[in-house]
């Protein structure tokens, strides 16, 4: 395009480029000023878009750290499928899913991240509840893995009042029957309406239509017998009701579990109950729990040795290449704002990982400009004058620096694709930091020399 | 300066680098971490000087019939314990019995990473590696096809990636031999160690194809090569002045938990510096001249 040959419209395009990045680089950074003359309270930075009833969203409030930096609780789960037909399995996940963003908004977690995925033939549920602080009840709820399952007493085994400790205890007394989470729609609950005591909170049971009907067999062999509702097989049942007589009668209504609550208790078992209302039993493939500290203190360190990086860097080139030198040390700058306003637009979550790959970038950011300029360097020594050295330097450095780039971009592209999590965090930096460092080196780098010349006697310590 | 006059030298170092890590890579393989093998890890802040807490520590959670791998000190205070994969029970009973003995104790991590996972993360690994290294060969050799007559593109994409072997044999070479634990971002410095030792053989490359078509046609081969490195070696080493400048302070200054991610890098960078010159081009010399020599 003609108006891209024209010097002043590249560096205004190369200033507005780089103010907009700067503008999405930075934090948001407050402006009061108050004073008899002027009232100002305002702020640069960290904005927020959202248009078209938040169908475009651009959020740069902050950088999306990942729960290495965070700190947080990470818990990747197999749902066992074996016992669940082939068509039933991705509603069965799904279900199950559900059931853990429950559970995880029950912790009152922000920002919680639930997802699922298969792999192979494996189905997985992963949640990630970045900045828990309490790392063991994050585990113990979200890892509570077990189906919930009703238990019957074994023959032989009478049922009296007195024998409620005895059999809450001796877990050997009881067996499996067909009726499990699986079979229960739903769990809360009411108030009774027509008993003694009014208004007493109980607990309901909603079964499916198939779950009811092997509850109610359960419950015409159980009646005046408790029934166990376990979530784990060695540990003492969740609750342990009594089926009364009228129950196995008929079962019009849902049934519901009475006893001494108040409203509080009555929750706390139907959480317990519906969390073990899993359709699939799962099992816990892998936990992570990072604590905050952690993760602030290499923060830090990072950040230190990359600006120590940096300026080792900075000062390289400017001594290597003199003036050139300092403006592409320039475009480097231009090119962390860059990439720094992409992590945030994108987002890219960053971890520590993706930090030490964005400190390497910088790095090789600077591998294309050293091309050209050694480039330069020789088409000079070959007697070419200045200017046409400069154009020579980028046009045949152009091949090297394009064919090596693409062997990198092709790595980092087998990283995204079999990598996962942390490692595709390092891919997805990598890359783009080979996009963005193509720009600035190349585009960047020529239009600043094109504005601000050449050193005046010497280029680059060769005399002419 | 004549570089390709002790091309065989250069070959013979390369292999005295690398044969004893093949050795040890064929005796004592690689120290895989929980994320190949499944495992648990267990970090702990003990609020005091954790050094000479080791046995203690151990002894704690062999109290709760969990068998330790691998004790390590990440700073002064903290102490990390890999064991055998544990529950988040278990964690709970350690974590207890642990505060009870340090008071200032705190927990910083825990991490338990099934056998499954562990399995298929080798298995993505090694795929991600193959596939890695073929693609690199196939674009070299596209890259590459337009090299003048008798030369053929297929032997620079073949020294190149042989380079690029060099670099990742003999990351892995340091790391069996310092019993270095390998991890899953291992994998991801050893694919950009690859991935930047081919960027570097092709910028010589690059300038080698340029100079068979520039140079008079009566410099031979070797001369043409030599040339071309010779060209090339300042912007080799500049390059590799900033990269490993960058990876140095990293290594010195960016903390425990990503260091031995950056010591593969780093160790892989400075290799493929050195391979790009005193690797690939003198395999490319030697095989030209063996072909020259039968023909």
């Amino acid at each position: 395009m003609e108006m891209f040959k024209n010097v002043y419209f590249r560096l205004g395009l190369v200033v507005a480029i780089s103010l907009v990045s700067l503008l999405a680089a930075l934090p948001r950074v407050p402006i009061v000023i108050k004073n008899s003359f002027v009232n100002i309270d305002s702020f640069i930075g960290g904005y927020y878009f959202s248009i078209l009833n938040g169908k475009v969203r651009l959020d740069l409030r902050e950088v999306k750290k990942g729960l290495d930096l965070k700190g947080g609780v990470r818990i990747v789960l197999r749902a066992d499928m074996s016992k669940i037909p082939p068509n039933d399995r991705n509603a069965a996940l799904d279900a199950a899913r559900q059931i853990m963003e429950k559970r995880v908004n029950f912790l009152g977690v922000s920002e919680p991240y639930i997802t699922s995925s298969k792999v192979g033939d494996d189905y997985r549920i992963i949640v990630e509840m970045p900045g828990t602080t309490d790392i063991a009840q994050a585990v113990n709820l979200i890892g509570q893995t077990a189906q919930l399952r009703f238990r019957q007493l074994k023959a032989g085994n009478d049922w009296s009042q007195d024998k409620f400790a005895q059999y809450y205890q001796d877990l050997g007394v009881w067996e499996d029957t067909n009726v499990t989470g699986a079979d229960l729609k739903g769990v809360d609950i009411v108030f009774d309406e027509s008993g003694a005591v009014s208004q007493a909170p109980q607990v309901r049971l909603k079964f499916t239509s198939d779950g009811r009907k092997k509850f109610s067999e359960l419950a015409k062999k159980n009646v005046g017998k408790p029934i166990g509702l376990f979530l784990d097989t060695d540990e003492s049942p969740v609750s342990m009701p009594v089926v009364s007589a009228g129950l196995s009668e008929t079962l019009i209504d849902d049934p519901v579990i009475t006893g001494n609550f108040d409203v509080q208790t009555a929750n706390a078992l139907s959480i317990q109950i519906r969390a073990g209302a899993l359709p699939v039993p799962v099992e816990v493939l892998e936990q992570t729990a990072v604590g905050a500290t952690l993760g602030e203190a290499s923060v830090v360190e990072s950040l230190f040795a990359g600006i120590v990086g940096l300026l080792t860097v900075l000062i390289f080139m400017a001594y290597m290449y003199g003036r050139l030198g300092f403006l592409a040390d320039m475009a480097l700058v231009i090119y962390i704002l860059i990439v720094l306003a992409f992590f945030k637009a994108i987002p890219v979550v960053l971890t520590l990982p993706g930090i030490a790959g964005f400190i390497l970038s910088v790095g090789m950011a600077a591998d294309a400009n050293i091309l050209i300029f050694e480039r330069t360097k020789e088409e000079i020594l070959w007697g070419r004058p200045r200017g046409v050295a400069i154009k020579y330097g980028f046009e045949r450095a152009w091949q090297s620096i394009r064919d090596s780039n693409a062997s990198s971009l092709l790595t980092s592209g087998v990283l995204f694709y079999f990598g996962s999590g942390a490692v595709r965090g390092f891919a997805l930096t990598l890359a783009l930091g080979i996009a963005v460092s193509l720009f600035t080196s190349i585009f960047v780098t020529k239009t600043l020399i094109s504005v601000f010349g050449v050193d005046k006697k010497t280029l680059l310590g060769v005399r002419q | 300066m004549n570089i390709m006059k002790y091309k065989n030298v250069y070959l013979l170092f390369s292999l005295i680098v690398l044969v004893p890590g093949i050795i040890s890579l064929f005796i004592y393989r690689l120290n895989l971490s929980n994320d190949f093998t499944g495992g648990s890890v267990f970090s702990f802040d003990l609020g005091k000087s954790a050094h000479g807490e080791k046995e203690s520590a151990a002894a704690l959670f062999k109290g709760q019939g969990i068998r330790v791998r691998e004790i390590t000190f990440d700073s002064i205070q903290n102490i990390t314990l890999q064991t055998d994969p544990a529950t988040a029970k278990q964690n709970d009973a350690i974590k207890n019995a642990v505060v009870s003995k340090y008071p200032q104790a705190k927990q910083t991590l825990f991490e338990t990473i099934g056998p499954s996972i562990g399995l298929e993360t080798t298995k993505k690994s090694v795929t991600a590696l193959g596939v890695a290294s073929i693609g690199i060969v196939l674009y070299i050799a596209y890259a590459f096809r337009n090299i003048p007559k008798p030369y053929s593109s297929f032997k620079f994409g073949v020294s190149a990636v042989i380079a690029m072997l060099h670099d990742g044999l003999l990351v892995l070479g340091v790391f069996s031999i310092f019993r270095i634990q390998v991890d899953a971002l291992f994998i991801t410095a050893l694919l950009t160690v690859i991935g930047f030792s081919v960027h570097d053989s092709i910028v010589v490359f690059d300038r080698v194809r340029e100079n068979l078509g520039k140079l008079p046609k009566s410099m031979s081969f070797e001369n043409i090569v030599n040339y071309s490195v010779v060209e090339t070696l300042n912007r080799s080493l500049a390059t590799s002045f900033t990269v490993i400048a960058v990876l140095t302070s990293l290594l010195l200054l960016g903390g425990g938990s990503t260091r031995n991610f950056v010591l593969a890098l780093t160790v892989g960078m400075i290799s493929g510096t050195y391979s790009s010159i005193f690797t690939a081009s003198p395999i490319l010399v030697i095989w030209e001249d063996f072909r020259a020599r039968t023909k």
